[in-house]
């Protein structure tokens, strides 16, 4: 393959389009699925074929508003206009095409408001554009350029100098300069090396990557690809959750037709390159998520982490020099090589480049995946995009970094998203799931929540994580329930400490992480649940009390 | 000395032949340990005891190490599966949208705790880690099927279907 | 790589120390008459990192490091005692008597359980947090030994020298997190597994958890050295071969 020819396949496939007046895109991600988008496009292709429009019906990847779907994305192409529909069944088909050459389905429109405003668009480029199956249609908006470039253009140290210059960052969590990573595994010396992606999305509340994998497999292939080429490696991984079906099946049918058209597999593009990459399937085990207990269960092991250093850098799968990155950060790899670091560098902050996918959920109108360019404040992301707190109730908190990240007040919403702004407030970037909390959540729950998490996932090996994991988690439930005493509240602090700076690997480490968040914002509700039984979100088992019976424990105290 | 053996398929079932499909295309690898649970559990629902040992003898791992493994993912079921399965996401996003009340109501109509399946194996009512359809909080999988944005009146009719008809 | 290159110099606890490169901050603190508490750790063993008593804080790092797996380097200034890993490790000490049901009196390991001895040196006079007391089975299926699950401290020696000494690999751990046991084959009764009875695991094993039938109701001293001469002389036969 060379940069002619691709060229020449967007071209047919551009011609394609051309003879479609309309394009219709209906969105198949896993949140318009679940509506049976899959049902209606079958009727749309049907009304569009009965209508004898030029019509061109297809399947798209998510759309990012998964609380309005299914999403339906027309896209006429005498105007510049796109309308996007939300809430759509299969008896609106007929309206639908119907309305093509006329006035849009009022009713249909989704009210976006400000959910447009300020994003960016770079990972999510393709989703809800293409068709997530067809190669053709990523090659025609310019995929695999950037491989094909990096192949026959550049050596891999100026690939590895691409990724250092444009800042970019580990995506999965840990702000890991990617290009430093890339550097050093294409330094260490072993027969084989290996890539490995991690798409084992654990983080509750985070759906980014199955997004990715679902609506642009293609690109995550050719990051990959890309950075095998700069380290060295002839063979990758992609481990992705067995819970994610959709994502696993779009990513087997993208690597049958990147082998296909010759981007995996033997002398990749005429070079003397070989890569080639096999699915590995996650089996339910969050801490997997961690580099060395996810080489673990490739290994076909129980997913175990063990102590660094060693780095797999150095000896990761089968003790060979290992690459592992996040779906995201290779998902940006294509658009770096291509556009150039400098590019890259020029959004974001000083230290965090370029843009980050979140996953909002929670008490927020516009629920779905949006993509900004990071240092935009927190408020903006929340009550701009995210159209603020529905139903007349008051905000809370927004939760980010999952079970290993805090709890944000309101006070702290003008913070710029960076990975050392969200670090210096107690929380963390983590792999991007922001969940918006109102005042009918109660943080002392919340904090409970997140710890019965690390409990069930804590590996069990090494006495930290296991046991204070479960000690905290009882304390914090006699505080949900009202019986709890100064002295409990003295050895959960004490236990977080503990549990922090002495657990073997990232997920002990940061399981403390929630409840200390909520202790430094919240600190009164904690008191409020041990002093006077009181809850006053109403969540928790020990009750509400009202104002006089607060008052009179107030006036005993 | 005499050569290890591969064991025998269990029985002829034609599953057991997918199973063998999976290592064969691995190799008889013992790093296909994982691979090849997962075609035991897609292909019969469950693990059971003579599964794991057929797998552990073949790829050649240890039976404690194999059970280990089947018992570390929660992917993995060692039982065999009820005729219907309720599963109730309570990630995140779910739990701060109610999702613990689905479960409450749940456990109550069944007469079960979540984790456990009705006397009669009908209905197991399973709770997940979040199956990343959050946009559409709170989620459940009706049997497989992904329904977002449940109540629980809507959770409860359906498991009166599920009662009803069978 | 020359020979001299091989050997570093480095700070323990104020005194200047050298060591091969291939060495652990553990050993050459015990080469030099340091004590580094541990649990999990067992000479003729591989190391895990697991039990966290070991942990050392070293200058320049913000994370604390176990000593039994890190390798020394040039220059290196390792602390093994502080205040603040006196804490730690008695509320890492406190957790596993905690987690299952640690009753010494009533123990058959009593006086010689690595648990206590270490809960005695690093000062623990009393748990500050509830013991969880699981009811967890004691299987007295075997000829000669005990498993009693409710003393098991998860320290996986059982498992190590099962699989990288005997070579059986009978012993294992099943499930995860809190709910973690360990097992022979596919959980069953001990005495009904491909156990091969060379009764190396009770040896190694730090608490009553596993047992000798016979020293019921007498000492029960256990005997983990035998592993470091037993690398020595396989060593020599393989020599020998």
């Amino acid at each position: 393959m060379t940069s002619e020819e691709l060229l020449q396949i967007a071209e047919t496939v551009q011609a394609e389009h051309a003879n479609f007046d309309y394009e219709v895109n209906v969105c198949m991600g896993t949140g318009c699925m679940s509506q049976h988008s899959d049902k209606l496009k079958a009727t749309l292709t049907k009304e569009a074929t009965a209508s004898g429009k030029h019509c061109h019906v297809r399947q798209t990847g998510c759309m990012g508003l998964c609380a309005a779907g299914p999403l339906v994305l027309v896209d006429p192409k005498n105007s510049d206009k796109d309308i996007l529909y939300g809430g759509v069944h299969e008896a609106d088909s007929y309206e639908l095409i119907a309305s093509l050459d006329a006035k849009p389905v009022e009713r249909l429109l989704t009210r976006l408001e400000h959910y447009f405003d300020g994003q960016q668009h770079i990972v999510l480029e393709n989703s809800g554009h293409i068709d997530p199956e067809k190669i053709d249609e990523y090659i025609a908006r310019d995929g695999y350029q950037a491989l094909v470039m990096a192949l026959t253009e550049m050596d891999p140290q100026s690939v590895i100098d691409q990724i250092s210059k444009s800042g970019l960052r580990g995506r999965g969590g840990g702000g890991y300069p990617t290009g430093l990573k890339w550097g050093t595994v294409a330094k260490a010396i072993g027969p084989q090396k290996y890539v490995i992606c991690n798409g084992d999305e654990g983080d509750p509340g985070a759906f980014m990557d199955r997004s990715v994998l679902e609506s642009d497999p293609q690109r995550v292939i050719e990051g990959m690809t890309i950075a095998a080429f700069a380290v060295g490696a002839s063979k990758g991984y992609a481990y992705v959750r067995a819970e994610y079906p959709l994502a696993v099946s779009r990513l087997t049918a993208s690597l049958r037709e990147a082998r296909r058209r010759g981007f995996l597999g033997n002398n990749i593009c005429g070079t003397a390159f070989s890569f080639d990459i096999e699915i590995r399937l996650g089996a339910g085990a969050f801490v997997c998520g961690e580099e060395t207990a996810l080489i673990a269960s490739i290994e076909g092991l129980r997913g175990q982490p063990r102590p660094r250093p060693p780095y797999p850098a150095m000896s990761g799968l089968w003790g060979l020099p290992t690459l592992i990155n996040n779906v995201e950060t290779f998902a940006n790899i294509a658009p770096i090589i291509r556009k150039g670091a400098d590019w890259y560098a020029g959004i974001g902050t000083e230290k965090s480049k370029g843009t980050k996918v979140f996953a909002l959920t929670g008490k927020i109108t516009n629920t779905g995946l949006v993509e900004i360019p990071m240092g935009m404040p927190l408020r903006q992301i929340v009550f701009g995009i995210g159209g603020g707190v529905p139903d007349g109730r008051k905000f809370k908190a927004v939760q980010t970094g999952g079970p290993s990240g805090g709890c944000i007040p309101d006070e702290h919403l003008d913070l710029p998203v960076s990975y050392e702004a969200l670090t210096n407030v107690g929380s963390m970037m983590g792999s991007g799931g922001m969940i918006v909390m109102d005042d009918t959540s109660c943080m002392v729950n919340v904090a409970r929540f997140f710890m019965e998490f690390c409990m069930t996932e804590s590996c069990g090996k090494c006495i930290p994580c296991r046991a204070g994991t479960a000690q905290m988690f009882g304390i914090l439930s006699k505080i949900c329930d009202g019986k709890a005493s100064h002295a409990d509240l003295d050895l959960l602090i004490d236990l977080c400490d503990v549990v922090k700076h002495t657990s073997l690997c990232g997920l002990g480490m940061t399981a403390p992480n929630p409840v200390l968040s909520t202790l430094r914002y919240f600190k009164h509700e904690y008191l409020e649940h041990i002093d006077h039984q009181h809850c006053r979100a109403g969540v928790c088992a020990c009750g509400t009390k009202d104002a006089s019976q607060l008052a009179a424990a107030e006036v005993t105290a | 000395m005499q050569a290890y053996s591969m064991p025998p398929l269990p029985s002829d079932d034609k599953r057991w032949r997918i199973v063998n499909g999976t290592m064969r295309r691995h190799g008889y690898n013992r790093h296909a340990l994982i691979e090849t649970l997962h075609t035991v559990q897609s292909s019969f629902g469950y693990l059971d005891e003579g599964a794991i040992r057929f797998v552990a003898k073949s790829l050649r791992v240890p039976l404690s190490q194999a059970y280990g493994v089947a018992t570390f993912y929660h992917h993995f079921s060692l039982k065999a599966p009820s005729k219907h399965t309720c599963t109730v996401c309570i990630g995140t996003a779910c739990y701060i949208k109610g999702a613990d009340k689905l479960v409450v109501a749940a456990e109550k109509q069944l007469h079960i705790k979540a984790g456990k399946s009705t006397p009669d194996g009908n209905i197991a009512l399973m709770t997940a880690r979040c199956v990343g359809a959050c946009g559409r909080a709170p989620v459940m999988l009706a049997d497989e099927e992904l329904v977002g944005l449940i109540e629980p009146a809507q959770l409860l009719e359906q498991l009166e279907r599920w009662t009803v008809n069978d | 790589m020359s020979v001299a290159t091989d050997v570093k110099t480095l700070v323990i606890d104020g005194i200047n120390v050298s060591a091969r490169a291939d060495q652990t901050i553990l050993e050459v603190a015990r080469e030099n008459n340091i004590n580094i508490p541990t649990l999990c750790h067992l000479d003729g063993l591989s190391d895990v990192g697991a039990c966290r008593l070991c942990l050392v804080e070293v200058k320049g790092s913000p994370k604390l490091n176990p000593s039994c797996v890190l390798k020394v380097e040039e220059g290196m200034e390792v602390t093994t005692s502080s205040d603040r890993l006196k804490h730690y490790r008695q509320t890492i000490l406190e957790l596993p008597f905690a987690e299952r049901n640690h009753v010494c009196s009533v123990c058959v390991a009593n006086g010689h359980c690595e648990l206590q001895s270490l809960g005695q040196s690093q000062g623990l006079t009393h748990v500050r947090m509830p013991y969880r007391n699981p009811q967890l089975e004691v299987d007295a299926s075997h000829e000669r030994f005990v498993v009693d699950h409710n003393r098991c401290i998860l320290c996986t020696r059982c498992v190590r020298v099962c699989g990288e000494v005997e070579g059986a690999h009978v012993w294992d751990v099943m499930g995860r997190g809190i709910d973690s046991i360990v097992i022979t084959d596919l959980c069953d009764p001990w005495g009904e597994s491909s156990c091969t009875r060379c009764g190396k695991c009770v040896q190694v094993c730090p608490t009553g958890a596993l047992f000798d039938k016979s020293k019921v109701g007498s000492p029960h001293p256990k005997y983990p050295e035998f592993l470091t001469n037993l690398q020595v002389m396989r060593e020599a036969s393989r020599e020998g071969l």
